[in-house]
């Protein structure tokens, strides 16, 4: 592999891993509230249809992003009121809303005398800053010629990463997620504060979800955002919590799936690994991450929030 | 219950939804029964019972692509003949697609057609526990008492496809993003490679798996990793329209497949091997009513109109249409076969062409491996 190969895959790789550096950035926000919601693909498709839609009617893209966190959020206040309000099962609500929304976001893209379906998007985000710094060697390229979102998703992290770390709000967010009942004898409002990072983590997952339908695959067809929801998922165990480490979960995913590809282009002996071991790299990756989960003492070393998946009763120890 | 325990119990209830999911699916939110409208043909014989008929997709059938074309057969077939039908959509391959067929069949469904290749052994068992039920099954080679198949010469418009390709590439490197390495594939990207090296003789076709039927951002970044590897037109098999929109972003050209897709990408689109489905529903169900139906293998063609050619995109010259017209006719009138034989394999030897259906080589311009 040449030295432009690897350049080409790995400025690929960001472009691939965007959608999952939001979705994950949102589910690491919320789980750090101690929620597990694992509704995230639902989320994303119908925030991905959302945006296409306000797109495809405004021609507008910050329209398209506004609608998609907006309808992420809608969804995610569904698990948040029974996860939350109801204390039903998370993993039960959470399921319930990716299937809910993967059929929502079909129907709403079939719906209407003049569905979406099948229509290419009337506005796609282009590649800005091609020029002038570009040329300096290996950084150049890979950090300029995105488009905008891009450095959007870079944003997005620095704040999650200084909000969850560095603010007073953040430390309450910890707190719930580790131990509601002391957070609450502190004064913090544990419903609240559930209510509000699970909305959050729906407004990441539906800005994930239309960056699919606006820039990676600028279309409307059904579920078109592959299993990027499940594999969020995993990257918040792989990004172990923390926003910072979900930029490079989410890259290292988009380049197992590029390299995938770009692996058959190369000729002997890269061609001779049967492209099913290729197509299995991501989701190897996703894999081993979970089974990390699975280790009570690895997990807690990793960082999982200790009430994750907890209902929180109020009144009871 | 201590934290353990539970973090064990939310994973088996994680992996024992999803198995519900995955399994329950076709019963609920993908399932879509559409009454017959009546119409002049069916208000004749409004008091007899529609005959229930039923499709079964690997994709959604709003794809655009290969279940788009299915169902869009099955509408005509609605139009034209007094059915009731059933369309299943996201249905998985392998053995649990068994139990689909089944459940279709128990439901009263007559006449049960499934649309992808990994349907075959399911529904070759399924047919054996429904004698009276008529099971066909599109892209296959095995047939059973109760089960023809039904195919197309696709590797004709494939050929002609080819042609626009190879005319219009300047780096003499054509990207192809391919499903899976079964003999369909196979034969498509063979004939695609010949008509390319015949409007083009240094043409060579680049293949990259993908392992895919329909998922758009995997197919996307294949076809994103075949231009950056050179390749300046990309062509395709599976049914999402990903590879043509990156193509048209990086100002390449596209070769699509199933339907005429050019609204996805109007600059990039050259043209298409295209079905129509539609005809031959119509036949099936009809032969099925007279009690003349037998489980057979049925190969359309160009020359029957279950394959064509999409209309052409803007950049293709006139030459390179009337060349490929030419040669549409002799496919046609039977003067022109596409595959000769014998044939000059991957290694550049010759080698008897054999039987198309079971083809399980690349020939001299493919690079890439024919097993995946």
């Amino acid at each position: 592999m040449n030295e432009s190969t690897l350049i080409l895959t790995l400025f690929a790789a960001i472009g691939l891993g965007t959608p999952l550096v939001f979705a994950t950035v949102g589910e690491i926000i919320t789980e750090r509230a101690g929620n597990l919601n694992l509704g995230v693909q639902g989320m994303m498709l119908v925030g991905a249809v959302a945006g296409f839609w306000a797109t495809f009617n405004t021609e507008n893209l910050l329209m398209g992003i506004i609608v998609a966190m907006i309808a992420g959020a809608a969804m995610s206040s569904i698990h948040a009121f029974a996860s939350v309000t109801l204390r039903v099962s998370q993993i039960v609500s959470g399921l319930a809303l990716t299937i809910f929304g993967t059929g929502l976001s079909s129907f709403l893209g079939e719906a209407g005398s003049e569905p979406l379906v099948g229509n290419p998007s009337k506005a796609v985000f282009e590649p800005i800053l091609e020029s002038g710094l570009a040329d300096i060697p290996v950084l150049g390229p890979l950090v300029f010629g995105h488009d905008i979102m891009v450095y959007v998703s870079w944003l997005t992290v620095a704040a999650a990463s200084f909000y969850v770390f560095r603010t007073r709000m953040g430390l309450s967010l910890r707190a719930v997620g580790e131990d509601p009942a002391s957070a609450e004898s502190a004064g913090v409002n544990v419903a609240r504060v559930r209510y509000v990072h699970i909305m959050i983590g729906g407004a990441l997952a539906g800005l994930g979800g239309a960056y699919y339908s606006l820039a990676l695959v600028p279309t409307w067809q059904n579920e078109p955002i592959g299993q990027a929801g499940w594999i969020s998922i995993a990257l918040v165990i792989l990004a172990s919590w923390r926003p910072s480490r979900a930029l490079f979960a989410a890259y290292l995913f988009g380049a197992a799936e590029r390299l995938g590809f770009t692996l058959q282009t190369l000729g002997e002996p890269w061609s001779n690994i049967p492209s099913n071991l290729l197509a299995m790299l991501p989701f190897l990756l996703a894999i081993i991450a979970m089974l990390l989960l699975t280790s009570g003492k690895r997990a807690k070393f990793l960082g999982a929030p200790a009430a994750l998946g907890l209902p929180y009763f109020r009144e009871q120890r | 219950m201590n934290r353990m325990n539970w973090r064990f119990l939310a994973i088996l209830a994680l992996a024992l939804s999803l198995i519900v999911a995955a399994c329950g699916g076709d019963d609920d939110e993908t399932a879509t029964t559409e009454a017959a409208e009546p119409t002049e043909t069916t208000e004749a014989m409004a008091d007899e019972e529609p005959l229930k008929v039923a499709f079964v997709h690997v994709g959604p059938v709003a794809d655009k692509g290969w279940s788009w074309a299915h169902d869009q057969g099955a509408q005509y077939l609605e139009a034209n003949a007094n059915v009731e039908i059933t369309t299943l959509e996201s249905i998985p391959e392998g053995s649990d697609s068994q139990r689909v067929f089944e459940d279709l069949a128990a439901a009263g469904n007559q006449v049960i057609f499934g649309t992808s290749f990994g349907y075959m052994d399911p529904m070759l068992a399924a047919s054996e526990n429904f004698p009276d039920v008529a099971f066909l099954h599109a892209t296959g080679f095995k047939t059973g008492p109760g089960m023809g198949n039904y195919f197309g010469a696709a590797e004709e418009g494939r050929y002609l496809s080819g042609m626009a390709a190879g005319a219009a590439t300047e780096t003499n490197l054509i990207g192809y993003v391919a499903a899976f390495p079964i003999p369909e594939v196979l034969r498509g990207i063979n004939a695609f490679t010949l008509g390319a090296q015949e409007t083009n003789p240094d043409a060579q076709v680049q293949v990259v798996w993908t392992s895919t039927w329909f998922d758009p951002p995997k197919e996307g970044a294949a076809a994103k990793s075949l231009l950056d590897a050179g390749a300046d037109v990309i062509a395709m098999h599976q049914d999402s329209a990903a590879p043509g929109q990156e193509a048209e972003a990086a100002g390449a050209k596209w070769v699509g497949y199933n339907t005429d897709m050019t609204e996805f990408a109007p600059s990039a689109w050259l043209t298409a091997a295209i079905w129509d489905w539609g005809p031959y529903y119509l036949q099936t169900v009809e032969d099925f009513v007279a009690g003349t139906w037998e489980p057979t293998a049925y190969y359309g063609n160009m020359a029957d109109g279950m394959v064509d050619l999409a209309p052409y995109g803007e950049s293709v010259d006139q030459a390179t249409i009337d060349l490929i017209e030419e040669r549409k006719a002799q496919i046609i009138d039977g003067s022109f076969n596409v595959f000769p034989d014998p044939i000059v394999n991957q290694d550049g030897a010759e080698q008897p062409l054999g039987d198309i259906f079971s083809m399980d080589f690349f020939i001299q311009g493919v690079i890439g491996s024919p097993t995946g």
